[in-house]
């Protein structure tokens, strides 16, 4: 009988010849991902640290992301420790405030390669699955657990096939793609589970991919992962990773799948998702003209080079609405300099957008764009839940950096159709 | 014992707000803001040996584990549910929280019926109800019975020939 993805990866990992759904496996990752938490994380385990060190220096990957660059004394504290973390541990693979989100800079630099293991104390982790890897979030003790004895258990997931069939009609995007499929699964639609995408994705590009892999938690997924395909092959040449470096693994054609799903990407249409519920999404054409205060463009799900220059081109010739703000949040510094080499930068700038430094932004509330009770935002980031941006009395929507950009030009949501 | 009722979809927002992630991780800085944006009332009232019911996917969304210190803290004896998010769950195991995964039990709770919990039996009693939930399979119970991930892992490495 054929194994899916995730349970020839994890059957490999464990050291066995196959696994089954609901079966237990001890296995070691290949990295662990901690962010702004790594200071909480290590805080719990400091005695055990002195006495049986780090596991291996190698296992860690530490991005300050979250409140960055620090927003109070207690956040400076906190990074602080973490750096002394870094230096007295000798931790290799360490990015400090400025690199960019913790996702996109995992993917970046090459630390999540098809077919291995990466967990993070972060629920979208899972977006590494945008280049083949089984990919999941974990909880801060966990994480602190890993750091001690590099192993940790998994329950073999069922898995769900989603087949995607045609191409998206441009404007529309992978955004709004994941979105439609998040409104007709819900949120716990795969709930447990591995999602795996097939059929026509050629379409897609990496940072496309990565889009609808970030979104798997969403939908409740434990991991969201795509084939690797040429385009993942020509993607991690290009940032310096050889071929021999990584064993792909592929779904086999007989594999068992609890579910599956057909998507027909011609018809999607651009989608929001309405508070304050990612599986809340209608077309955008329900909800036009609904005034937006703020706007946000970024975050690890859509801060990428192509969504910046998606907005830049849209807003080309217009101004951000008065009244209205956007807010634009590159997801890497890498980005940042690409989009400041390229000029899309500028042109943001000079239709009215505020630059942020690259990382999180005001996704998660901290800082950076909190919102007032009775404020609209329409972002192009993974979460709408209510007090998500500070402010349980402010309304959030999701969607795409086109619908973003349409709207920004207008102070109100857009069709992007309508103006591309 | 009082019986907190809520909802399906319960996010860790709603559990803890993200705005105070980074700044609060101890017991004593997570409880004043336990499920502040869902129940304002529960953080003042919640006592040790009360029980939580909910509907599907509670803890969905952030993997930030101040939702589960908190109410492990506050002494919340076991969350029942008709499902869970997979990083809560995970998170629960982790810190010894009691999770029960039943929903015909959610279903059967009336406000005001008592309850009753047989962990070692597999048993919970919902007014004149009973309802059967099965065992953790054993790897994921020996985390439970050392009292949550940080002590097992603590005696694994204190184990000779580690």
């Amino acid at each position: 009988m054929g194994m899916t993805f995730a349970e020839k990866v994890l059957a490999r990992k464990a050291g066995l010849e196959s696994v089954v759904p609901g079966q237990i496996v001890m296995v070691r990752p290949d990295h662990l991902l901690t962010h702004d938490n790594t200071a909480a994380i290590v805080g719990k385990i400091q005695p055990e640290l002195d006495t049986f060190g780090l596991v291996d220096p190698h296992l860690p990957v530490i991005v300050l992301d979250h409140v960055v660059p620090a927003a109070s004394e207690k956040t400076a504290v906190s990074h602080r420790n973490v750096r002394a973390f870094v230096q007295a541990h000798g931790v290799r693979h360490f990015f400090d405030v400025g690199a960019g989100v913790c996702h996109q800079v995992v993917v970046e630099k090459g630390l999540a390669l098809p077919g291995t293991v990466v967990v993070g104390s972060d629920s979208h982790t899972c977006s590494y699955g945008a280049v083949g890897a089984f990919a999941t979030g974990i909880d801060r003790t966990e994480a602190a657990a890993l750091m001690l004895r590099g192993e940790t258990w998994f329950k073999v997931p069922p898995t769900m096939k989603i087949s995607l069939h045609g191409r998206l009609q441009p404007p529309v995007s992978a955004k709004d793609l994941v979105l439609a499929i998040i409104g007709e699964l819900g949120a716990d639609g795969a709930n447990y589970a591995a999602v795996e995408y097939h059929g026509d994705i050629e379409g897609l590009t990496i940072g496309e991919r990565f889009t609808m892999a970030n979104m798997g938690i969403e939908m409740g997924a434990k991991v969201a992962v795509f084939p690797v395909d040429h385009q993942t092959r020509a993607y991690l040449r290009g940032i310096g990773v050889l071929e021999a470096s990584y064993l792909a693994v592929e779904a086999d054609p007989d594999a068992v799948y609890a579910r599956t799903m057909d998507v027909d990407l011609e018809r999607i249409e651009p989608v929001v998702a309405c508070p304050h519920r990612v599986d809340n999404v209608k077309p955008v054409t329900d909800v036009l003209g609904l005034p937006i205060d703020q706007f946000l463009l970024g975050t690890c799900t859509n801060g990428r080079l192509e969504d910046l220059e998606t907005a830049a081109d849209i807003l080309e010739g217009h101004q951000v609405a008065r009244g209205s703000r956007l807010l634009v949040a590159p997801a890497s510094k890498e980005v940042l300099d690409e989009a400041l080499g390229r000029g899309i930068i500028g042109r943001l700038s000079a239709a009215g957008a505020m630059i942020l430094p690259p990382g999180c932004g005001p996704c998660l509330g901290a800082h950076q764009g909190v919102l007032a009770p009775g404020e609209r935002c329409l972002s192009t980031s993974n979460r709408n839940f209510k007090g998500r941006m500070g402010c349980k009395e402010a309304e959030i929507y999701l969607g795409s950096p086109a619908t973003v950009a349409a709207s920004a030009i207008t102070g109100k949501i857009t069709d992007p159709r309508t103006l591309a | 014992m009082t019986i907190w009722k809520y909802g399906d979809d319960i996010n860790t927002d709603m559990l803890f707000p993200g705005k105070y992630t980074y700044t609060c991780s101890t017991a004593e800085e997570i409880l004043p803001h336990l499920l502040e944006d869902l129940d304002p009332t529960f953080a003042g009232t919640v006592r040790p040996g009360d029980v939580i019911f909910a509907g599907k996917n509670f803890g969905c969304g952030s993997s930030r584990e101040q939702p589960v210190l908190g109410l492990k803290a506050a002494g919340v004896r076991a969350i029942v549910a008709k499902s869970f998010a997979r990083i809560f769950y995970r998170a629960a195991i982790n810190q010894g929280l009691l999770l029960i995964e039943c929903p015909e039990a959610v279903s059967a709770h009336e406000p005001g019926a008592e309850v009753d919990i047989d962990v070692e039996a597999g048993r919970i009693t919902v007014g004149e109800r009973v309802f059967s939930f099965p065992p953790l399979p054993s790897e994921i119970l020996a985390i439970q019975e050392a009292g949550g991930l940080l002590a097992y892992t603590r005696r694994r490495l204190e184990a000779p020939g580690h």
